[in-house]
């Protein structure tokens, strides 16, 4: 085992911030150059459709590995081993349901959002309104999750203990100031680059994190002669759990004495590993990328680069989790963070010091990934407040407002301003959530875009049949299912790592609301179709000529 | 764009074609299955990781077990049904609706 300073991250701070700065500096820049190329609605919201299957593949992957599966699933799998594979499997086969039977048809059919699709046979204003609630509601979740972990990691790599201070800052007020700063140059991103600067800030971003991931994944294998099976029994030997280490069974659907415990916790696997699946192809800030492409031919492309890219980097992942799990140990891990995120940058630490010569060396590589852990973050959460804000400008304002009659440079205005306010409601709502859980926001998130959006949109494009009453049950009947199932769940209150740990008021026994709310959805779908009269065969003869062939696309 | 100048009878003219027909059955025919298909076969992983622990710690070579290669299993079949589609999609799909594409957008012009 290596010789771990986990302390030591003081000494790597200059240069984790001057590499931060330089990637602000650059993507700024790019920023800068994007507003000066974005004149009209589609340059703001789809970046021009100008992308290449490539940049877009890789605007994909920066969009979608967040830092919850870089340093999360590392953290997991470094923890509890095999189970944190469990995520990177359902986060990626989720692509073929993106790829076989969402993407072409959406960039076919539709312009810049989700409604787009949705509202294509329907009543406009009703459908629109329930698309953008249910796109602000997935967005916001993700949004407050991902911004709250910012505020907790970067006192973590920045190495500001309890009690320490940094610029005359303690651990929280850095935590505040990490907040505000990340909200405040997500907001500059979309606001003033748009979907071109947010998708260039992504392809930089994606390039630095696989660059890193690929580079500490040799480093690892390196220390093993390329021998996974050695790591893994080093990985297993250094937990203390043993080959149960590299078996599924220690965070997720766990066996104890208890057997209603044990099937509500292998009920909850199965809810989890169902919303994974189901989620991506409904998550708004995904969905919008597939406009910024010319056709749907290209959209196709960068999904298949986009499971490349993923798939890849989830396969990176593997090495990383169990590297830190062997080269770093548990103990080191929670004593840094009890959730594991500082797994990779701890093993970071620890790959340097060995290969790159002493403390220095280890400083210098901490510092490499704790930078790409905030560019990761950064870029992320550009991503969702551009799918939002489109959203309240194109469906909201644009069709129910002003009833379709907005000018363009109106639209793109609202945009913009939508962009600042909800960029500023996100920093208010994580400084109160930050001393709160809301790890599982980013599950919630994905339970309600394979709730709520997914029946809707797999329903449009495929079912004749299917008509406004339809869209607005399963949006709004997903919604609310998933929503107030999770809001009853131990997740929010009645156990030890609730959001709210000293109340109880939980009654649904699992953490995952996904195995019930998403067959709730797809059923709201139907009945809400079948007790409507309305149907519309002509609209759908035009959607479904539209989205099989391109013919009229935008 | 050319659609305000398409008329929604030659939208239900073409859908109710025999070639539209084709282009929308093969495509079902190739999604549909197949998205049962991968879905299932994901579904067994995670049935088999919650029910089967016994199973799938079974050691194949070293500490590389049943549950790690049924993992990596999961990723080959992405990848390869992701390569298959789009060989598919180019061959059986893809000129069928440029075919189609073309006629609308003559029609339209």
């Amino acid at each position: 085992m290596l010789n771990i300073v986990a302390a030591e991250s003081a000494s790597s701070r200059p240069l984790t911030i001057t590499l931060f700065l330089i990637f602000v500096a650059i993507t700024l820049a790019i920023t800068i150059w994007a507003s000066r190329q974005t004149k009209t609605a589609t340059d703001f919201y789809a970046g021009g459709r100008q992308f290449t299957g490539f940049q877009n593949g890789l605007a994909i992957g920066g969009d979608y590995m967040s830092a919850a599966s870089f340093l999360g699933i590392a953290g997991l799998i470094a923890l509890y081993g095999y189970d944190g594979f469990l995520y990177s499997i359902g986060f990626l086969v989720a692509w073929l349901v993106a790829l076989l039977l969402v993407a072409e048809f959406l960039r076919n059919s539709g312009r810049y959002t989700m409604a787009d699709v949705l509202a294509f046979r329907m009543r406009q204003r009703p459908v629109r309104t329930a698309a953008s609630v249910s796109t602000i509601v997935v967005s916001i979740f993700y949004l407050i999750a991902q911004m709250v972990g910012a505020g907790a990691l970067v006192s973590l790599l920045l190495g500001i203990k309890p009690g320490a201070t940094f610029l005359g800052m303690d651990a929280d007020t850095a935590k505040v100031a990490t907040i505000i700063l990340v909200g405040a140059l997500m907001i500059v991103y979309v606001v003033v680059g748009g979907m071109k600067g947010t998708t260039y800030v992504q392809i930089v971003k994606a390039f630095l994190l696989m660059t890193g991931a690929l580079v500490m994944t040799i480093l690892v294998l390196a220390h093993y002669k390329f021998n996974l099976s050695t790591l893994l029994g080093d990985a297993a030997a250094q937990s203390g759990k043993g080959e149960a280490f590299l078996e599924p069974g220690l965070r997720y659907g766990v066996e104890s004495a208890s057997g209603s415990a044990t099937f509500y916790s292998k009920m909850d696997l199965l809810s989890l590993g169902i919303a994974l699946v189901l989620g991506t192809a409904g998550l708004p800030h995904i969905l919008t990328r597939f406009y910024t492409v010319p056709t749907a031919r290209v959209a196709r492309k960068s999904v298949l680069w986009a499971i490349g890219i993923i798939g890849t980097f989830y396969l990176f992942t593997l090495a990383l989790g169990f590297g830190a799990a062997a080269l770093v140990g548990g103990k080191a891990i929670t004593a840094q963070d009890k959730a594991g995120n500082t797994a990779a940058p701890q093993l970071a630490q620890a790959l340097g010091i060995d290969y790159l010569g002493g403390a220095t060396g280890g400083a210098v590589l901490l510092a490499i990934i704790a930078a790409v852990a905030f560019a990761t973050i950064l870029a992320v959460v550009a991503g969702l407040t551009l799918a939002s804000s489109s959203s309240v400008a194109h469906d909201f304002y644009a069709s129910v407002i002003k009833r379709g009659n907005a000018g363009e440079r109106d639209e793109v205005r609202v945009a913009r301003i939508s962009a600042f306010v909800i960029g500023a409601v996100a920093i208010v709502l994580s400084i109160f959530a930050q001393s709160l859980n809301v790890a599982f926001l980013v599950a919630l998130a994905f339970a309600v875009a394979a709730s709520a959006n997914l029946p809707a949109i797999i329903y449009s494009l495929f079912w004749r049949r299917f008509n406004t009453s339809g869209a607005l049950w399963s949006i709004y009947g997903g919604l609310i299912a998933a929503v107030v199932l999770v809001f009853f769940s131990p997740v929010v209150s009645g156990s030890p790592t609730a959001m709210f740990p000293d109340s109880d008021w939980h009654f649904f026994p699992l953490n995952n609301p996904g195995i019930i709310s998403i067959p709730i959805g797809f059923l709201c779908g139907w009945i809400g179709t079948v007790i409507s009269k309305e149907t519309d065969p002509e609209k759908y003869a035009e959607l479904e000529v539209r989205s099989l062939t391109g013919h009229g696309a935008h | 764009m050319t659609t305000e100048a398409t008329s929604s009878e030659k939208y239900l003219e073409v859908q109710r074609s025999a070639e539209f027909a084709g282009l929308r059955r093969k495509l079902r025919n190739f999604v549909f299955p197949m998205t049962i298909a991968f879905f299932l076969w994901y579904a067994l992983y995670v049935l088999l990781s919650a029910y089967a622990r016994g199973f799938m710690s079974v050691k194949i070579v070293g500490h590389i077990n049943i549950a790690l290669l049924f993992g990596l299993l999961q990723f080959v079949t992405t990848f390869l049904i992701a390569w298959y589609y789009s060989r598919y999609a180019a061959k059986e799909l893809d000129p069928t609706a440029d075919k189609i594409k073309a006629e609308l957008d003559e029609a339209a012009h």
